[in-house]
């Protein structure tokens, strides 16, 4: 396993009393894609902000390579950032933009160590269009900003970024601003990008499709705190809590109790399972995700509904069958009229029991479908307010 | 396309046509006409004589402009850092002037100013003059202030340094905030972020504080007139004496705006170069 790169220890960050941060312990590993995860006001954006330099935390421990860099300004890190908008500086075109990183840089001299010199412009052209390379951009040096589409503009501002060599990448929901389409290649590209040079990314985002798509590991985070970690598998097939499972990919998370291990009972039946360790007796919640489920005729089915809204998605029907009062979603490739009687089985495998947690009973209920899959569906629309009042 | 809503903009556009087009041609028509309605240069001939205005007229804007820039953009740019509730204290304080008549703020300046004014009984309360006199072996009454042309420099500034404080302050503090996070995490120190980004950047709101500050300063009249004592006559001056005083002579002094006129907006043109494209859009 490769080693530790950055560590917050005890991390907290309170603007005007309110703590938007509490006791935040992570650790980054050197070379991975660590993606923080989490909806509006998580306090992921703060974090980075932390790490990166542009943010104290009010108390806690920030360690690069085991030394404390808490008051180390941004510019003295070997951090560099993609900002949410690019931040691209509109007079320079593309070449200089890139450059701007190597010209504010000065090294010791090779002849003369005590003196400090800048970087010579023939080694400074080298890497830029080594990096303009790397992101593809070839050919655009003298562009302006202004003359670049969305995706090229993200390019330039990796490049940007990477071209100063830094162990750790930042970045702030860089393709919030991009259209579905080039969202989904750009994350692609982002990971290639990654192993082609092999440092650290840290990456924040809302999306969890996008974090589950290139991330090493995703840190899952709410009010200020971290809910869960783990690979992105762990994290769909194995979520900590309501919130969790919620949060990635849909999910039912119906009341239940455990009534031995590999026996769970809901509504007043019992179902083989795979889970154990729990008390016996134990309440719990469990997950069951909306594709695990299989649709059977009525006299088959462990449990039976009525079919109350159905939506097609293309690959699959979204169906909301509502068994007893309690919503469920399920993605089926059949046809279920709305108002139909169906019965469903869900293998042992398909469940997931999670102990109880502040979150239960706050999640996994599609009483109001509509709404929240509206919600689920957009996420690029609601970008991150958290950090607006925060600025120096 | 015709927009349906342009027929809105005929008002505008007749305004312009009486009081904007029209004044421009009768200037030119004055200018190369003599006092019986026939073609002549002979008023541009005339303005030789004036030279010594021109060039003094110029001068003084430009020392007032510079003075008001190097005061004005160090403030803005302050400001822009201070907090929500003293930015909006600090602009009010900087336009409160503004709201009173501008004959007034100039006469309080003479007051101020004058050879028994408010500044010299100050010094001579508090022993300068006395302290000057024994150093440099002199013996005068007071210093004299009025009627020199840094009084009439001070009166400019004094009137035009709020045209030049807000459109640079009204751009820096519009300034993509990310910009500045970018170039110093990409290693800029707090010098290099203001030289790389805030500058350039800011560019803009300078080139349109300039071309206000130096346009009203160089047509100026009554601050020469009050401040100057008469002796620091300044292109307005020499043109409103051809209207309104004993020399009454419009043909001259429509030729001398219109030179005037077309010096300024070659110095606006030669200046809006430096700033390229979007700039343009600032110049007013």
């Amino acid at each position: 396993m490769s080693k530790e790169l950055i560590r917050l220890q005890n991390v907290c960050m309170a603007f005007d009393d309110e703590l938007v941060l509490d006791h935040l312990n992570l650790y980054f590993n050197d070379k991975e894609f660590l993606t923080l995860l989490g909806p509006s006001g998580c306090g992921k954006t703060t974090t980075l902000r932390i790490i990166g330099g542009f943010a104290t935390p009010t108390s806690g421990d920030v360690l690069f390579d085991g030394v404390r860099i808490n008051d180390v300004p941004p510019y003295q890190r070997q951090i560099n950032t993609v900002f949410q908008k690019y931040a691209l500086f509109p007079r320079l075109d593309v070449f200089e933009n890139v450059a701007f990183g190597l010209r504010m840089q000065k090294r010791p001299d090779p002849n003369n160590p005590k003196k400090m010199v800048k970087i010579p412009e023939k080694e400074i052209e080298q890497r830029v269009m080594e990096m303009l390379e790397v992101v593809s951009l070839k050919g655009f040096e003298r562009r302006k900003p202004e003359a670049l589409s969305g995706g090229q503009q993200q390019r330039v501002a990796i490049a940007r970024a990477l071209v100063n060599r830094p162990k750790v990448l930042l970045l702030d929901e860089p393709l919030a601003a991009l259209d579905l389409k080039l969202r989904k290649d750009m994350q692609i590209e982002l990971k290639r990008i990654q192993q082609q040079v092999g440092i650290t990314f840290i990456y924040v985002t809302h999306d969890q499709e996008e974090a589950l798509t290139m991330s090493d590991t995703v840190v899952v985070m709410d009010q200020g705190t971290i809910q869960q970690i783990g690979t992105p598998e762990d994290i769909y097939n194995e979520p900590k809590n309501a919130f969790v499972a919620d949060f990635i990919g849909e999910s039912n998370i119906i009341d239940g109790i455990m009534v031995k291990d590999k026996v769970v009972k809901m509504y007043g039946k019992e179902f083989p399972c795979l889970d154990g360790g729990f008390a016996e007796n134990e309440p719990v919640d469990v997950v069951i995700r909306p594709e695990d489920i299989d649709i059977v005729p009525v006299e088959q089915g462990q449990l039976i509904g009525t079919v109350t809204s159905v939506t097609f998605k293309g690959m699959q029907y979204d169906i909301i069958v509502d068994f007893r009062g309690f919503k469920w979603l399920i993605q089926t490739t059949d046809h279920c009229p709305e108002g139909s009687r169906i019965g469903i089985k869900i293998d042992p495998d398909g469940f997931h029991i999670m102990k109880k947690s502040q979150y239960s009973g706050m999640f996994g209920d599609y009483s109001s479908f509509s709404e929240e899959y509206d919600e689920l569906d957009d996420a690029s629309l609601t970008l991150d307010e958290e950090e607006s009042g925060d600025a120096e | 396309m015709r927009n349906k809503l342009s027929r809105f903009a005929i008002p505008y556009v007749v305004w312009m046509a009486l009081f904007v087009v029209a004044p421009i041609i009768m200037v030119v028509i004055y200018a190369f006409t003599s006092a019986n309605g026939g073609f002549t240069l002979a008023n541009f001939a005339r303005m030789g004589t004036y030279g010594v205005v021109f060039v003094r007229s110029f001068k003084l804007a430009l020392i007032a402009t510079a003075i008001c820039l190097l005061i004005g953009y160090p403030v803005s740019y302050m400001l822009s850092k201070e907090g929500d509730r003293f930015q909006r204290i600090a602009m009010v304080l900087i336009m409160l002037p503004m709201w009173m008549n501008f004959l007034l703020r100039t006469y309080s300046w003479m007051s101020i100013l004058e050879n028994n004014g408010l500044l010299n009984q100050f010094f001579q309360k508090i022993g300068v003059i006395a302290a000057y006199n024994s150093i440099f072996g002199t013996n005068i009454k007071y210093f004299h202030m009025i009627g020199t042309p840094g009084a009439v420099v001070l009166g400019m500034v004094y009137n035009y340094l709020p045209f030049m404080i807000l459109p640079i302050y009204s751009v820096i503090i519009k300034l993509d905030h990310s910009l500045l996070e970018a170039a110093r995490d990409l290693g800029a120190n707090t010098f290099n972020v203001f030289r790389r980004v805030i500058l350039p950047l800011s560019l803009p709101g300078v080139l349109s504080g300039i071309t206000m500050v130096f346009v009203p300063a160089v047509s100026t009249f009554a601050i020469s007139q009050m401040l100057g004592g008469g002796t620091q006559m300044l292109l307005g001056d020499l043109i409103e004496q051809q209207y309104m005083g004993g020399a009454y002579n419009p043909h001259l002094g429509a030729a001398i705006s219109l030179v005037m006129m077309i010096i300024v907006v070659v110095c606006m043109w030669v200046m809006n170069r430096f700033g390229e494209g979007e700039e343009q859009a600032v110049m007013l």
